[in-house]
């Protein structure tokens, strides 16, 4: 037995947004992209939005990267769709909270699933591959 | 050679990480330490430690002594004609840039060429790319062939007379293929370029003869051969090092400092400004003690052995792509069918098995893999079959628990 329990981190719900990605792909227009990678270990994620004044009406996301950091993508565009993306932005800071082991109110994302993620928190070396979708959505603000 | 018996010699290989005795398997990394290195580390800060080449008492002139006596272990263990030609820095990566910025800047122009290949690390195609920006030269690239080997061929095809460096990597970090340098060096200097060669995967695997391999440069790093991090060597032949400028100004490198110029050093001292880094250049020096005594012909026997034995235990697994030729270095990159290496690598983590997951510094051999990332596991000294019997399980166990978890 392992003192570290690997279904703490691969939870089932993780496994089914890697395998069936909610919203992956693109929209056949010039819609606002945004690009980030992890110079680390090679993982990029691309997004793309549809925003209406400051609200993401539609988003999604393509990319290379491991169970965690596509399942954590595919379960960011679910839960910032529809939402301001000030709004969007302080979601991002509340995972990476979560990401630290803090104490969060996972009822605030609008998503249960992304409970499923809390585990990342006890395997440091996968923290970024969780972040690296809610990191690159940040930089919407920017655009 | 009873790796059993020099594993025990590495205390922090005798521990348990996640509730398994831990395997190591990613000393291409970064080796382990030997009790020989960690007690001539700590026994020079205990009763040695002082600047060197200054001042005039005791301390200070056996802590010059150790340093100037690693440099003489350094000279002995590449065959370097002088020790004026081993250069201590920081490591491989420091001692490329040195030469790119040294050589490099003087000697390429825009007419030239400087000729490196894909499979690279990336601390040998930035450094140069940077020549080749700030001069206007050509960077040109040796394919590679389809089982991630060089042909002397394509060698031939690509260097011309226009070719001022190339630059190579002696044992590819990804692949394990090992370049036929003396080969190359001679292809390089019939065209009038010179050849850097970057050793920081095979200085700590293979019999390395500078005066043999006839090579310009040769660089490597010594915390991937047993010693502590922080140190590296560059090798220059003495005839280009004399000619070369320093990069870096300041103490230790300077004969006499006038107000508005300055002379050098001799060489070695002129490359190594500032106080240099003693207490691992020591360590560098137990560090070559240990592999002598051990003897490069029988790590290279025991590694060839463990390599071949890696290569066929992992072809059994279904699933699993190896990349990289027949004959290598010991080391095998890997990927598992539907598994990213990321999550290979936290299975057998859990099982404390430790291996790399990622591009290994080398984006462009992950372009031409055709693969965003790789698994990879790197053998040493203290590697025994027990440790691949123990991967392999572990891969069995990850292909098992990503089939039962995954749908």
């Amino acid at each position: 037995m392992s003192h570290i329990n690997l279904d703490t981190l691969y939870r089932q719900v993780i496994m089914d947004h890697y395998k069936h990605p909610r919203n992956r792909g693109t929209f056949d227009d010039d819609s606002l992209t945004v690009e980030m990678n992890n110079p680390t270990c090679g993982d990029r994620i691309f997004l793309q939005f549809k925003l209406d004044g400051d609200i993401v009406k539609d988003v999604k996301f393509t990319g290379e990267g491991c169970s965690i950091s596509l399942a954590s993508a595919s379960m960011m565009t679910q839960a910032i769709k529809g939402k301001k993306i000030e709004e969007s932005i302080k979601l991002s800071k509340l995972f990476s909270d979560m990401m630290l082991g803090k104490e969060v109110d996972i009822d605030e994302f609008g998503l249960e699933d992304i409970e499923a993620l809390q585990g990342v928190s006890n395997f440091p070396a996968r923290i970024k591959c969780a972040t690296l979708a809610w990191k690159a959505m940040e930089k919407v603000n920017k655009e | 050679m009873d790796a059993r018996a020099i594993r025990e010699q590495f205390p922090i290989l005798d521990q348990e990480v996640n509730g398994h005795p831990l395997v190591y398997l990613d000393s291409s990394a970064s080796s382990q330490k030997p009790l020989q290195v960690i007690e001539a580390v700590d026994h020079y800060y205990r009763t040695t430690n002082s600047n060197v080449h200054r001042g005039v008492h005791t301390l200070g002139s056996r802590a010059t002594d150790l340093y100037e006596g690693a440099r003489e272990k350094v000279r002995r263990f590449i065959n370097a004609k002088s020790t004026a030609e081993i250069i201590f820095n920081r490591g491989a990566t420091t001692a490329i840039n040195i030469v790119a910025q040294s050589y490099g800047l003087a000697n390429v122009t825009k007419e030239d060429e400087i000729v490196i290949t894909p499979m690279e690390h990336h601390s040998n195609i930035i450094p140069w790319q940077q020549v080749a920006k700030i001069t206007g030269a050509t960077l040109k690239y040796i394919p590679l062939q389809e089982d991630g080997t060089i042909s002397l061929d394509d060698v031939r095809k690509t260097v011309t007379s226009n070719t001022k460096i190339v630059a190579i990597a002696h044992i590819s970090n990804v692949l394990g293929t090992i370049n036929p340098i003396k080969e190359i060096t001679k292809i390089a200097h019939e065209n009038g370029a010179v050849i850097v060669v970057d050793g920081a995967q095979s200085a700590p695997h293979l019999q390395v003869d500078v005066q043999d391999l006839d090579c310009d440069f040769y660089t490597f790093s010594g915390h991937k051969m047993c010693a502590p991090t922080g140190i590296g060597v560059l090798y220059g032949k003495q005839a280009l090092l004399e000619k070369m400028e320093p990069v870096e100004f300041g103490g230790e490198m300077i004969d006499i400092v006038d107000m508005y110029e300055s002379t050098w050093k001799e060489l070695p001292w002129k490359f190594e400004g500032g106080t240099p880094i003693i207490a691992s250049a020591v360590g560098l020096g137990a560090a070559i003690d240990f592999l002598t005594d051990l003897g490069m012909d029988n790590i290279v026997q025991h590694e060839e052995k463990l390599a071949a034995y890696a290569l066929e235990r992992l072809s059994e697994i279904e699933g699993l792509t190896i990349y990289g030729p027949k004959k290598r270095a010991a080391l095998v990159t890997f990927n598992l069918d539907d598994v990213h290496p990321h999550d290979v690598s936290t299975v057998l983590d859990t099982e404390g098995i430790a291996i790399r997951a990622g591009h290994h510094c080398a984006q462009l051999l992950m372009k031409w893999l055709n693969t965003s990332a790789t698994a990879r596991a790197s053998m040493y000294l203290y590697n025994t079959e027990d440790d691949i019997d123990r991967l392999v399980a572990g891969l069995l166990k990850t292909k098992e628990y990503f089939g039962n978890v995954a749908y």
